[in-house]
């Protein structure tokens, strides 16, 4: 086994394209729990803790200014380079930016993890309690990969194939996501037999696109990918008015969570039953949609 | 670079590491390696923070970093906090307050500890209690640890701050 410590984007590209069937690090969080219970057969790992490119944040402007990322239809978006810690997605200035994605980065592990865990482990492992993803899936994220002769970038929703299935070609490093700067509430909750320290047994996270006039909502943990509750957010936008603010009364807001239910397909592990996970979904969505219509009323635009 | 050996910064000191797996996670080398069991292996899976080290200045699970990743790393561990042989004074008030009771938890506390309070001199219980979420103690009910950190902060802020 070898260990490659990249220091460069390139030279991790590279790295891959020489070592056919390594494993990409980046914060460890993951691997080492395979490694160290002997549940991973490691060949080669390229390490990217030493790649600085990947711990950058920046936002691009609708224009396409910036580093050139911009959607170019007036929408505002941040790029988060994959190895940016959880730690720092916590805290101002991307707080403020991107709500919900520091409300679930608050909810990864502890401290320690936070400071090494990162949204391109959050993908590259693609696990279906992943708490980054749910907030890709509802912001339609854009995942950027690289190789060292190629480049591409695509949907989130096309991204996540599976139980721990992703689209990543063996030689490819995911290099960061894409997020719009929405304006309107941004929430992301979720259950687990604590409050601390706990990995989803269901996950929730919800926007809001008072511009557009509609609710998203992704699930998480409760299917094999991230699932995003379409069925619902489209009979709400048909319910309840969401342009501006978000009106309606409470039995539309528990009828919405009944439907995001509907959607997901849990099963019985060592986490949770399907049928909890399922009731914990209904809430999750009714909560979440009632704090999206009373952070209006309480004025905060 | 591959990994015959590789060197890691331990407590500023060089250390080479030969003939070892490089999959071996930071908290195996700096116990079974370099000879520093202060920091404690429990479950080897960053949920109890027992083997809580700096990690250019972050505390982190050192059961979840592969040693040969670290080669760039400045790392503090429990040996390493005290600068002049004598007990630091988070390791002072953890005795002086009835913090530690078995133990074993108490070098990842320490070092989560002194974490907090060299970046927020000032942290409220909350925060205490946020900053040491990670460290899992079976023992004391978290009382005396929380008082503990409590008057260290409080010493601190009397001297003016060191």
């Amino acid at each position: 086994m070898t260990v490659i410590n990249a220091v460069s984007l390139r030279e991790a590209m590279q790295a891959l394209r020489d070592h056919p069937g390594a494993r990409l690090v980046q914060g460890g969080t993951d691997l080492m729990v395979e490694v160290n219970f002997n549940r991973a057969a490691v060949n080669d790992v390229v390490a990217l803790r030493q790649v600085n490119e990947l711990r950058r944040w920046h936002v691009d402007d609708g224009a396409g200014n910036g580093a050139g990322d911009g959607a170019g239809d007036g929408t505002n978006t941040v790029r988060i380079g994959a190895g940016v810690p959880y730690a720092e997605m916590e805290r101002a200035p991307l707080s403020d930016l991107v709500p919900a994605l520091a409300q679930a980065a608050r909810t990864v592990g502890s401290p320690q993890i936070r400071a090494a865990g990162s949204l391109g482990g959050n993908l590259g492992t693609c696990s279906p309690a992943g708490d980054g993803l749910p907030v890709l899936s509802a912001l339609d994220a854009t995942v950027h990969l690289q190789s060292i002769d190629s480049e591409r970038e695509m949907s989130v929703h096309d991204f996540m194939v599976g139980v721990k299935k992703n689209a990543r070609r063996p030689d490819e490093v995911i290099v960061a996501v894409t997020l719009p700067i929405v304006a309107g509430f941004q929430g992301y909750a979720k259950v687990g037999t604590r409050n601390a320290m706990v990995i989803s047994a269901a996950s929730a996270c919800l926007v809001h696109d008072a511009r557009a006039g509609t609710v998203r909502l992704a699930l998480g943990a409760v299917g094999p990918t991230v699932v995003r509750a379409r069925r619902a957010e489209a009979w709400l936008a048909r319910e309840a008015s969401l342009r501006g603010a978000v009106s309606l009364d409470d039995a539309t807001a528990r009828e919405f969570g009944r439907r995001a239910a509907d959607e997901c397909t849990p099963i019985d592990d060592h986490r949770s039953t399907a049928a909890y996970r399922r009731h914990a979904v209904a809430v999750l969505a009714e909560r979440l949609v009632l704090r999206a219509r009373d952070h209006v009323a309480g004025g905060a635009r | 670079m591959s990994n015959e050996f590789y060197a890691l910064t331990v407590n500023g000191i060089r250390h080479e590491v030969r003939d070892a797996w490089a999959g071996e996670s930071l908290l195996y080398v700096l116990r079974e390696r370099l000879g520093l069991p202060g920091t404690k292996g429990a479950c080897e899976q960053g949920e109890c923070g027992s083997c809580t080290v700096l990690m250019d200045g972050e505390a982190v699970c050192s059961c979840l970093v592969m040693a040969a990743t670290a080669t760039n790393a400045d790392i503090v561990t429990v040996e390493g906090l005290s600068h002049d042989g004598e007990p630091t004074d988070v390791q002072q008030t953890f005795v002086a307050q009835g913090a530690v009771q078995c133990g074993f938890c108490t070098p990842g506390l320490i070092v989560a500890v002194h974490h907090l309070l060299d970046r927020n001199p000032n942290p409220s219980e909350l925060e205490i209690k946020e900053a040491i979420s990670g460290n899992i103690c079976r023992c004391t009910g978290y009382g005396r640890i929380f008082a503990a950190v409590a008057e260290v902060r409080d010493q601190r802020r009397d001297v003016g701050g060191r």
